[in-house]
C-alpha cells in the first residue's frame, strides 16, 4: 500500500536521530490509520521544530518554545484532529518550560514528541536543559555549571498520565511507543534520545546504545515504581513506558466541549439578547 | 444632574452599595456613569465612586458633588472640599465628622437592629434614595441580582430603615431609561465578543483586564464557550492562535504588562495569517505602573509591537455601546483579512457604568473562513490573490491540509528563503492594508459646525471631550468641535483633513504625557497640534477640567 504521507527533502545533517523520528512518525500514524487531513502536527522551533515541514499533514509551526499552547488549543477548538507536538528539548523544556509544567496539568489528549539530543542544534551548539554537567560548548567553555533536568521524572511528579523514554536506535521501540502515545487519552510525553552528529560529541549513537535497556518487569501503574526508573540516567537509561494511568482529560472535565467542535459552533444571538436585556 | 460621592476603605462595600445604588437609581429612570476609583490592595486604602445622574444622557464623571456618602473618616475628609453649597454628607453617627452639613444616622445601630451589621450600607442606598426624592419602588426587583435569597429580607427591611430616617434633600428630576443597558465597557467587550461568536477566551488575570475575563467565566456555562486561565500571557495569546487555526472563535485579553509579553505572538498572527483579537484594557505604566488606575499610553506600543513588518488594525472604542459593536467588528475584520486586531480599552471605559442605548447583535455581520476548497487547481494556503487575502480554510474540515509557518513561506506554508517569494509574500501581507483603508471608521464630529478650535480625541476620553465641548460653547466665545477617533489605525483621515483645514486652533486631549495620538496624526498626515491637553496621573480627565484647561488657555 502506498502511503498518504510524503515526506521531503530535510535541512538536517546527514546521520541526524531526526531522520529515525520522521520515518517512525510517518509509520505510526499510518499504522493508527490517521489519514495527513485528520492530523495537525505542531512545533515551535528549531532542527527538530523543521518535523511538520517535511511529512504532508496539517501543520503548526509557531514560535520557539509555545508549541503546547498552540497544540492544546487547537485540539480543544476541534477535538477530531489528531494532535501532535512533535519538536526539540530546548523548544519543549527551555523556552517553552512554563507551558510543559502546566499543560500536563490541563492534560488534553494531545501527544508530545520530545527530541532530546541534550544540546542545541539550530542555533550551533550550546547548553539545553538536558545537557549534562560538565558539557562543553563555545558558551559553556568550562563545561556545564548547571545540572541537567529530568523531563521525564517532572513529567510523573507533574501529573501526566502517559510517560515514556525511546531512543532512536530503537525504531520498532519508537513506532510503538508513538502509537501508544497517540492513542491515549490525555497528555502523552514522550522524551526521544537522539544523537546530534555536528553538536554533540559526548552523548553519540553509541553513548546511548550502550546505556539504553528496555523496561521488563516493571509496573507502569506504579507512580513510585516509575519515579524511581525515571531517575536512572547514567550507565542504564530504561527506555518503554515508564508510566501510565488515564484520568480525566481537560475535555472530559469541560462541559463545554462536550458538543459539536467549537469550530463548527454558531453564535446564539437570543441568548446576547437576554444578557444584554438584564443590563435594563 | 446630580453627583454623588461615595467612600470607603477597601472590604467596606462600597462597590456592591454603589452597583445597588446605581441599578435603582437606572430603575428610576435615569442616565448614568459611575466611575471606579480604587486602590491596589485587597483591605483597607481608600476607594471611592462617582455616581452622576439625571435626566439626560452623562458624558462626563465630575469631581463637584452634592452628596458625600462617607463610609468612613477618611472619605470626608479627603472629599469634604469638594461638596457643592447645599450638599450633604451622609455618614454614621459614630464617625467623628463635626461638619454642619453633615446628615449622621445610626447606620450600625439600625443595622445591629436588623441583626446584620453587614446591611449598613443599605441603610445608606435607602437614605440617599430619599434625599434625592425617590422611592424604594421595585427594590425588590433589584436587589437580588447583588445579595443573597437569605439576606433579601433584612436588607429590604434596611432599604426602608435608611429611607424613614431622613427627609427628602433635592427634587426628583426623573428621565426615562427604560429601554437603555446600564452597563460597563469590559461587559459590553464581552458580550460583544459573544455576539461575534467568541467560544475560546484564553488570559491571565491582571487589572483591570480581569473584568473581561470574569464576564466571560460567569456566561460560559450557558453560553457554552471554553474560558481558559493561562498560566502566562504568553501562553494566552498562543493559545487563541491556535484555537483560532483550528477554528474557534478566539481572543486574549490583557494590559500593558500583559500584552508586553505577547508581542512576539502578535507577530506570528500576522506572519502566519490567524486571525486573532486581542484586549489590551490598559492603565498607567511603564511596568507594574499604577494597576487600578487609568491611562491611555500604549497607543505608539500598540502600533509598533513585535518585530518587523505586518498589517494590524487598533481600535479604541470609546464607549460601552461603541465597545459593544466594535468589538464584534474586530472579530468580522480579524477574520476577514486574516490578521491580528487590537482593541484598546483603559480602566476608565472598563470598569466605570454607563447608561447606553441598548446595541443590536444582528447589526454587524462577521465573515467566516472558507467551508471548501473550489476551483481545479491545488489548495494553497497562502495563495497569491489580487487582495492579498488567501483562502483559510480549517485544518479536518476538509482534505486539503492547512498549514501554518512563522517562517518567511511559500503559497504552501514551507519555509522559504527565496527572495522573490518573499517578496511576494511581503507584498500580499502588506496589500490587505489596501482593503482595510477602505473599512475604515472615520472618527465621530461633534460640537459646532462654525468651530474655531477643533479638539482632537480618542477612546475613552469621548465622554469627557463630549461635555468640555458643551459647557464650552454654552459659554460663548470661541466656538469648539471635536474628531474623536474609534478606529485610531490605520488612522482614518478624510474626515481629519477636511476639519483640520477649517480649525484655527487644533487641541488634542488625551491621557498620556506625550500626546501619542498628536505624533500618530503628525506621522500620517503632517497635521500638527497647536495646544495640547495632557493628563498622566491616573485619574481620567473631566468634561470641566477639559473646558477649564482650554479657557484658560484662550484667555492668553
Amino acid at each position: 500500500m502506498s502511503s498518504a504521507y510524503e515526506t521531503c527533502e530535510t535541512a538536517w545533517c546527514p546521520g541526524c536521530g531526526n531522520f529515525a523520528i520522521l520515518e517512525c512518525l510517518k509509520a505510526a500514524l499510518e499504522k493508527l490509520g490517521r489519514e495527513p487531513h485528520q492530523v495537525l502536527l505542531a512545533a515551535g522551533i528549531g532542527q527538530a521544530a523543521k518535523t511538520p515541514q517535511y511529512l504532508s499533514a496539517n501543520a503548526f509551526c509557531g514560535l520557539h518554545g509555545r508549541a503546547l499552547p498552540a497544540a492544546i488549543a487547537a485540539k480543544i477548538a476541534n477535538d477530531n484532529l489528531t494532535v501532535v507536538v512533535d519538536t526539540g528539548d530546548g523548544d519543549s523544556y527551555g523556552e517553552g518550560g512554563n507551558h510543559f509544567l502546566h499543560n500536563i496539568r490541563r492534560n488534553v489528549d494531545i501527544a508530545h514528541f520530545v527530541h532530546d539530543n541534550q544540546v542545541y542544534g539550530l542555533t550551533k551548539g550550546q547548553a539545553s536543559p538536558t545537557s549534562d554537567l560538565g558539557f562543553v560548548t563555545g558558551v559553556q567553555p568550562g563545561g556545564s555549571i548547571n545540572q541537567p533536568l529530568n523531563p521525564v521524572l517532572m513529567a510523573i511528579a507533574g501529573g501526566a498520565g502517559f510517560v515514556a523514554r525511546a531512543f532512536t536506535g530503537r525504531k520498532e521501540q519508537l513506532i510503538d511507543l508513538m502509537v501508544q502515545a497517540i492513542e491515549f487519552k490525555g497528555y502523552a510525553l514522550v522524551d526521544i534520545l537522539q544523537p546530534c552528529v555536528s553538536f554533540n560529541k559526548v552523548n553519540t549513537f553509541q553513548w546511548y546504545s550502550q546505556r539504553v535497556y528496555d523496561l521488563e518487569d516493571h509496573d507502569p501503574s506504579d507512580r513510585v515504581e516509575a519515579m524511581k526508573r525515571a531517575m536512572e540516567f547514567g550507565d542504564k537509561i530504561p527506555l518503554g513506558v515508564l508510566y501510565r494511568a488515564e484520568k480525566p482529560t481537560y475535555r472530559d472535565r469541560n462541559p463545554a466541549l462536550h458538543g459539536e467542535p467549537l469550530a463548527a459552533r454558531q453564535p446564539d444571538l437570543g441568548l446576547v439578547d437576554r444578557l444584554l436585556e438584564a443590563h435594563k | 444632574m446630580y453627583n454623588i460621592l461615595l467612600g470607603g476603605a477597601a472590604g467596606q462595600g462600597v462597590d456592591t452599595t454603589a452597583a445597588i445604588l446605581e441599578k435603582l437609581l437606572k430603575r428610576a429612570g435615569y442616565h448614568i456613569l459611575t466611575v471606579r476609583d480604587f486602590m491596589s490592595r485587597i483591605r483597607g486604602g481608600h476607594n471611592f465612586m462617582l455616581l452622576r445622574f439625571g435626566p439626560e444622557r452623562v458624558y462626563s464623571h465630575d469631581s463637584a458633588v452634592n452628596a458625600i456618602v462617607a463610609l468612613n473618616e477618611e472619605t470626608y475628609r479627603l472629599h469634604e472640599g469638594e461638596l457643592t453649597p447645599g450638599g450633604f454628607i451622609l455618614c454614621d453617627s459614630a464617625l467623628q465628622i463635626d461638619d454642619p452639613r453633615a446628615i449622621k444616622l445610626d447606620m450600625a445601630q439600625m443595622a445591629k437592629s436588623l441583626v446584620n451589621p453587614r446591611v449598613a450600607g443599605t441603610v445608606a442606598v435607602g437614605a440617599v434614595l430619599k434625599l434625592f426624592g425617590e422611592t424604594l419602588d421595585g427594590a425588590e426587583n433589584v436587589l437580588p441580582a447583588f445579595i443573597k435569597e437569605q439576606f433579601l429580607e433584612i436588607n429590604l427591611k434596611a432599604l426602608r430603615a435608611g429611607y424613614d430616617a431622613v427627609e427628602a434633600r433635592y427634587p426628583r428630576l426623573g428621565g426615562d431609561t427604560s429601554e437603555d443597558l446600564l452597563i460597563s465597557g469590559s461587559k459590553a467587550m464581552a458580550l460583544g465578543a459573544l455576539a461575534a461568536g467568541l467560544t475560546f477566551y484564553s488570559a491571565y488575570p491582571m487589572s483591570p483586564a480581569t473584568p473581561v475575563l470574569e464576564s466571560l467565566a460567569e456566561m460560559s456555562k450557558e453560553a457554552n464557550i471554553v474560558v481558559e486561565q493561562a498560566e502566562d500571557e504568553i501562553a494566552a495569546i498562543n493559545m487563541a492562535i491556535g484555537a483560532s487555526f483550528a477554528g474557534a472563535r478566539a481572543m486574549t485579553g490583557t494590559s500593558g504588562g500583559g500584552f508586553s509579553l505577547m508581542v512576539e505572538a502578535l507577530g506570528l498572527s500576522g506572519m502566519a495569517e490567524i486571525p486573532v483579537v486581542i484586549v489590551n484594557v490598559q492603565r498607567p505604566g511603564p511596568v507594574t505602573g499604577l494597576p487600578t488606575r487609568t491611562e491611555q499610553s500604549d497607543l505608539l506600543f500598540t502600533l509598533s509591537a513585535s518585530q518587523g513588518e505586518f498589517p494590524r488594525l487598533v481600535i479604541a472604542p470609546t464607549n460601552p455601546e461603541d465597545a459593544f459593536y466594535q468589538t464584534m467588528r474586530a472579530f468580522d475584520l480579524a477574520e476577514k483579512y486574516q490578521i491580528p486586531v487590537l482593541l484598546l480599552s483603559d480602566q476608565y471605559l472598563g470598569d466605570s457604568s454607563y447608561t447606553v442605548p441598548k446595541p443590536d447583535p444582528r447589526r454587524i455581520a462577521v465573515s467566516k473562513p472558507a467551508k471548501a476548497h473550489e476551483g481545479p487547481e491545488e489548495y494553497l494556503r497562502y495563495r497569491f490573490t489580487e487582495s492579498g487575502i488567501s483562502p483559510r480554510l480549517l485544518p479536518g474540515f476538509t482534505e486539503n491540509l492547512v498549514t501554518a509557518d512563522s517562517d518567511e513561506h511559500d503559497e504552501r506554508g514551507a519555509i522559504t528563503e527565496s527572495a522573490e517569494i518573499r517578496n511576494r509574500m511581503m507584498e500580499k501581507r502588506m496589500k490587505k492594508l489596501e482593503g482595510l483603508a477602505r473599512e475604515l471608521r472615520e472618527p465621530e464630529f461633534t460640537g459646532a459646525e462654525d468651530f474655531e478650535a477643533l479638539v482632537i480625541g480618542w477612546g475613552s476620553t469621548w465622554g469627557p471631550i463630549r461635555e468640555a465641548l458643551n459647557l464650552l460653547n454654552a459659554r460663548g466665545g470661541k466656538r469648539y468641535a471635536a474628531l474623536i477617533f474609534s478606529d485610531v489605525y490605520p488612522l482614518p483621515t478624510k474626515l481629519l483633513t477636511e476639519k483640520a483645514a477649517k480649525a484655527k486652533e487644533l487641541v488634542n486631549v488625551e491621557q498620556n504625557f506625550t500626546g501619542q495620538l498628536a505624533k500618530l496624526i503628525r506621522m500620517e498626515t503632517g497635521i500638527r497640534m497647536s495646544q495640547s491637553v495632557l493628563k498622566y496621573d491616573g485619574r481620567q480627565i473631566s468634561g470641566r477640567e477639559i473646558a477649564d484647561e482650554l479657557s484658560k488657555e484662550g484667555a492668553q
